[in-house]
């Protein structure tokens, strides 16, 4: 079981590097997003300062929004989903592979590159540090939840829209988490408690999302 | 060892085919034919668990398969109308993930040995899958069903796209299968020759009820 999981996410891996545009531009755009805001804000370092945790938070999510609607479209278009599901392995598993390896390819890039765009915020030293662990924590809730979203929107006309609509205001407690994080640490105060909550909110999506996505993927296919 | 009692299946409101009866022993190959829109690949889905009939049930060694999952699917090699075969991955990638995740035991023919018995060379065998014609995709699909040690073989349409040697190919690998004691389940328009013990036919026709021989 658990080799068939490592192989799932060396497929995706491999897929990754053959077609590096598409990490590529999803990183382009969360840089493009964030660094967006300080032209309409104004260039005061006190505001700034204030919004940074927030706009990187919120760039975080739409960037992994625009990823999410291709995590299952792929297969199910060549009809490698079908094979997938048809392996003698837990379609759960399956789906925690696909989370995962959606995860190495998404939420931790946008962790290891979310730090530089904070300097254009004037933040430095640790909260630079702390913006970069929330995100990398965070960030499985959100290829997590997403997966049910891709799942349940996989073929339908349209469904990028739809998948958004469902979406977005499941991503709401980890944004609130995530940007409290990144916040307490520019103020000087205590984050520990919210990382925690931000760790709680991945651990709880990375155990009920595959069942949920797995189920999904069979009303999909159908 | 696969029996079909009283199937029927439906696409949104129409009602494909019902009443499907038939039992499959080791060593048989059924062939289902029909017109185009008759439930052919309906069926076959249906067969893997990939569909959920309206009526009836498949048994596969005197168990719903719907109760047997992934034992069920370590029985199964479904070849469907789509090849799921990656275009960004070659076809020695592909073969090879499809037989790490279904645990193929390490004696059995390799990825490569089996891209090479349906005709692809050593080279193209390297190539990006989105470079191939039609027909080679089909024949990595193909390939890696044909040489797994799954019981039950489930074939949507084979032999669409392949030219004349590649059919004889797979046709000649599918009797050996059926003579090994496998079963198979095929949908064709084609009329091709096997050399095996029992042949059966299973005729889906839109008015009429299905006749099994």
């Amino acid at each position: 079981m658990a080799a068939g999981f490592l192989e799932i996410i060396k497929r995706e891996w491999l897929l990754a590097v053959r077609r590096k545009g598409d990490v590529l531009s999803l990183l382009v755009f969360f840089v493009i997003v964030v660094s967006l805001f300080p032209f309409g804000v104004g260039p005061e370092l006190e505001t700034l300062r204030e919004i940074a945790s927030g706009v990187v938070w919120v760039a975080a999510l739409l960037a992994t929004m625009l990823s999410l609607s291709r995590l299952f479209a792929n297969d199910y278009a060549d009809g490698a989903l079908e094979q997938l599901l048809l392996m003698p392995q837990p379609p759960a598993l399956i789906v925690l592979a696909k989370i995962t390896a959606h995860w190495l390819l998404t939420g931790l890039p946008l962790a290891l590159v979310a730090p530089l765009l904070g300097l254009q915020y004037g933040l430095s030293g640790a909260p630079l540090l702390v913006m970069s662990a929330a995100i990398a924590i965070g960030s499985p809730a959100l290829s997590a939840i997403g997966a049910i979203g891709a799942a349940l929107t996989l073929g339908l006309r349209g469904g990028g829209v739809l998948l958004s609509l469902l979406v977005l205001p499941l991503f709401v407690p980890i944004l609130i988490f995530g940007a409290g994080t990144v916040d307490a640490a520019v103020h000087g105060s205590p984050y520990s408690a919210h990382l925690l909550l931000l760790a709680a909110c991945s651990i709880a999506a990375l155990v009920l999302a595959p069942l949920a996505s797995a189920a999904a993927l069979r009303i999909a296919i159908e | 060892m696969l029996a079909v009692s009283q199937l029927a299946a439906a696409r949104g409101d129409r009602t494909l085919f019902s009443g499907v009866n038939f039992t499959l022993a080791a060593g048989e190959l059924l062939e289902v034919v029909g017109a185009n829109g008759s439930g052919k690949t309906t069926l076959l889905r249906v067969l893997c668990g990939l569909m959920q009939p309206v009526e009836g049930e498949v048994r596969w060694n005197g168990e719903n398969i719907r109760a047997l999952h992934e034992d069920f699917h370590s029985d199964l090699a479904y070849v469907g109308h789509l090849n799921g075969v990656k275009d960004d991955l070659t076809p020695l990638e592909n073969v090879a993930f499809a037989r790490a995740l279904s645990a193929e035991p390490r004696t059995a023919a390799t990825a490569a040995q089996a891209l090479s018995a349906l005709g692809l060379t050593k080279q193209q065998q390297r190539l990006p899958s989105k470079v191939l014609s039609q027909g080679q995709k089909r024949r990595v699909a193909l390939a890696r069903a044909l040489f797994s040690r799954a019981k039950l073989w489930i074939f949507d349409e084979p032999f669409a796209a392949l030219d004349v040697a590649a059919v004889g190919l797979v046709a000649e690998r599918m009797s050996t299968h059926a003579r090994a004691g496998g079963v198979l389940v095929l949908s064709s328009h084609q009329e091709v020759a096997f050399d095996v013990v029992q042949r059966r036919q299973l005729r889906l026709g839109g008015s009429s009820a299905p006749t099994f021989n």
